[in-house]
């Protein structure tokens, strides 16, 4: 589904990416995980297409797309999904409307007609539902007045509405109590399929015990120095990152 | 010196226009000789006088004008222009009352609506014409008092509630340049309410269309009015708007100035809080693009204690517009209890737009609470990120920005069906 080759990325002419190769197939999970700095968001950004920062080298592809090459909306509208690590508030924007706004965007790029209002009230209740999301912050503005673990539960149910290929996960447990930590992974999992992939990248293994990975990575310097299975996350939090650190640098 | 001589020759022509249309002016000749006087000493204002530093006004009545017109406009024209199915409605066409237009039949009982030429010998006219706007401060409201001969007189009676709103649409029409003043009178008495609309628009016009347009209202002890302007001229509509209010006690004001189009609009809201328990709400937006020059002056005079007002205007300026929002707010000795608030805020789309913002806060009592702030900044790049991140183009992630930005002023308005045709508006414009 996503094959990353030797992806090269800085920004304000700082090298952040410094090569990194990564394949991920329809039905799996992966875990990426690293230090502060490491370069985990900017993987995130570069494949959500934040226009700040540069590819210098390397490609993506997805689904036998050019994925490089396609506005951040284009890239939505093929299938990829970032949650934010920090997501926006924008006042005066409702949910409902703005979900219907995106899913209608994408149903258009694949020559799609709008979606039908009780679908889509359907479909909205239905996913209210999976991420324990109160109706009410459905009819508020976007993120407005939100607490961070509210926020949070708020991208899974975009994520749900949206039904994405790939969805990336930016540190979505970060802020989060373990109440919301496990409605988070909760929603995630019920919506994990064979058709679907989806890569965590998190500081921390505690929510890789909710929601199981298939492979983890190890990003360190702008590149993945280890891979291995879930266990790896155990010992990553065991030994701390320092242990890859003195590996790398041996 | 070429603008001095200039602004004479303007001078020169009202002066002549005003001795040789004397006869016909309705109301009291000794005002408007007074009048005429202090326009005469103060002239068109410039880049001098501090209250219209940032337009050259005296540039814009260059050549020649008319000061009055007979040109016709057929209800067909103005179809378009009446955006409630369900209102009574005024048509003024430049500066003259229009009966043949106006929806004047089934008035309710308790309201009065008459043109202004024959309603001085109303007794609320003769009460209250002249009373707030004060020739001496202003040059517009003195050309304007010396001037005007047409308007609306609108009297709602005491203790009556006026459910229908009154709309009261001003078209300016030539094709050739036009000086137009035209005046109106509005009095709500004690414990009546209204909601009132007053749109400005252009038809047919292929010359400069100068209004200079001037309200007076009063509202008394605890009459409740709802006042919204939709300035929606075109390139050839310029327009000098000015507002006076006069609250007593108890009474609410909410009021609404959407500004759409035109190549000029100044708008001078001046509102005197003379009661206790005054409850006041400005609300403005302006969306300027082109090289239209917007100018929002607003006054709110806090006298008497206890009292709320509460300010809010926006704007969005595009391509090489500009904008200017200059926000007074006393509070006098006696005020003592005032809640006075002020807020401005500005996106500015382009790199050559101007916005000037100049909130002003004059305090003279100390038990008040009073604010004022005002930010201008560009389109949220993160907010058109995150939209687009979940599959919407970057136009309409942009629209749906706009949309978000006005719709806390175009919230207010309380007519559903105003403020449906405010957003299809504010949709058209940001295609």
């Amino acid at each position: 589904m996503l094959n990353i080759k030797n992806l090269h990325a800085s920004i304000g002419g700082k090298e952040i990416l410094k090569g990194i190769d990564l394949e991920i197939k329809a039905g799996e999970v992966h875990a990426v995980m690293g230090p502060n700095g490491s370069g985990k968001s900017t993987l995130s950004a570069v494949l959500a297409g934040r226009e700040e920062y540069e590819v210098t080298e390397g490609e993506v592809i997805f689904n036998g797309k050019n994925l490089l090459e396609m506005s951040p909306e284009d890239r939505a509208r093929e299938g990829v999904f970032l949650a934010f690590q920090y997501p926006v508030e924008i006042p005066g924007v409702s949910n409902v409307n703005f979900l219907k706004t995106a899913i209608n965007e994408i149903r258009a790029y694949k020559g799609l007609t709008p979606m039908e209002a009780k679908d889509f009230l359907a479909r909205l209740k239905e996913k209210q539902k999976l991420v324990e999301l109160d109706g009410k912050l459905a009819n508020r503005s976007v993120n407005e007045g939100f607490s961070g673990g509210e926020k949070k539960r708020n991208e899974i149910f975009q994520m749900a509405m949206l039904e994405p290929k790939l969805a990336i996960l930016d540190e979505t447990d970060s802020g989060l109590d373990i109440d919301a930590l496990r409605i988070v992974a909760n929603g995630v999992n019920k919506l994990k399929s064979k058709e679907n992939a989806t890569i965590v990248i998190t500081h921390y293994q505690r929510l890789l015990d909710y929601i199981i990975p298939d492979v983890v990575h190890i990003l360190y310097d702008g590149r993945i120095v280890k891979s291995g299975p879930k266990e790896l996350a155990l010992e990553l939090e065991e030994k701390g990152y320092d242990f890859i650190k003195e590996e790398v640098n041996a | 010196m070429e603008t001095a001589v200039k602004s004479n020759t303007i001078k020169d022509k009202l002066l002549l226009e005003f001795e040789s249309s004397k006869p016909d002016l309705f109301g009291d000749l000794k005002l408007r000789e007074e009048a005429m006087e202090s326009f005469l000493k103060k002239g068109i204002p410039n880049r001098k006088s501090e209250e219209y530093k940032y337009v050259n006004i005296d540039l814009l009545l260059k050549g020649d004008f008319s000061f009055s017109s007979d040109k016709k406009i057929s209800s067909e024209q103005i179809e378009h222009t009446k955006f409630l199915k369900d209102s009574i409605t005024v048509v003024i066409v430049n500066g003259n009352f229009v009966d043949s237009l106006s929806k004047l039949k089934s008035i309710p009982k308790g309201l009065q609506i008459l043109n202004i030429a024959n309603a001085f010998t109303h007794k609320n006219f003769q009460k209250h014409y002249s009373n707030y706007a004060n020739i001496h401060s202003d040059s517009f409201i003195a050309l304007n008092t010396a001037l005007a001969n047409g308007g609306v007189f609108i009297h709602i009676e005491k203790g009556t509630v006026i459910e229908t709103p009154i709309q009261i649409i001003n078209i300016s029409s030539s094709k050739e340049n036009t000086l137009i003043n035209s005046r109106n009178l509005i009095v709500v008495e004690e414990n009546a309410q209204v909601k009132i609309i007053e749109s400005f628009e252009i038809i047919d016009s292929s010359a400069k269309a100068f209004n200079n347009s001037l309200t007076e209202m009063v509202i008394e002890e605890s009459a409740i009015m709802d006042y919204i302007k939709i300035q929606n001229e075109n390139e050839s509509g310029y327009l000098i708007n000015t507002t006076q209010v006069c609250q007593k006690q108890k009474s609410v004001f909410t009021t609404n100035t959407i500004t759409l189009s035109g190549s000029f609009v100044r708008n001078n809201l001046n509102i005197v809080l003379d009661g206790e328990y005054i409850e006041t709400h400005l609300n403005g937006l302006y969306l300027t693009n082109g090289n239209q020059v917007v100018d929002n002056h607003t006054l709110v005079d806090h006298r008497k204690p206890n009292c709320n007002s509460n300010e809010l205007y926006k704007g969005i300026i595009e391509d090489k517009s500009s904008a200017t929002f200059n926000g007074k707010i006393y509070v006098r000795k006696d005020a003592q209890k005032t809640n006075a608030f002020q807020s401005n805020k500005n996106i500015l789309l382009s790199d050559d737009g101007t916005i000037n913002t100049k909130p002003q806060l004059e305090i003279y009592a100390d038990d008040v609470k009073c604010s004022h702030g005002t930010s201008t900044g560009k389109l949220d790049a993160d907010k058109i990120f995150y939209l687009r991140a979940r599959g919407l183009s970057e136009t309409t992630a942009k629209k749906l920005l706009m949309h978000a930005f006005a719709s806390e002023v175009v919230d207010t308005i309380k007519i559903e069906a105003l403020r449906e045709y405010v957003e299809v508006k504010i949709s058209k414009r940001f295609e």
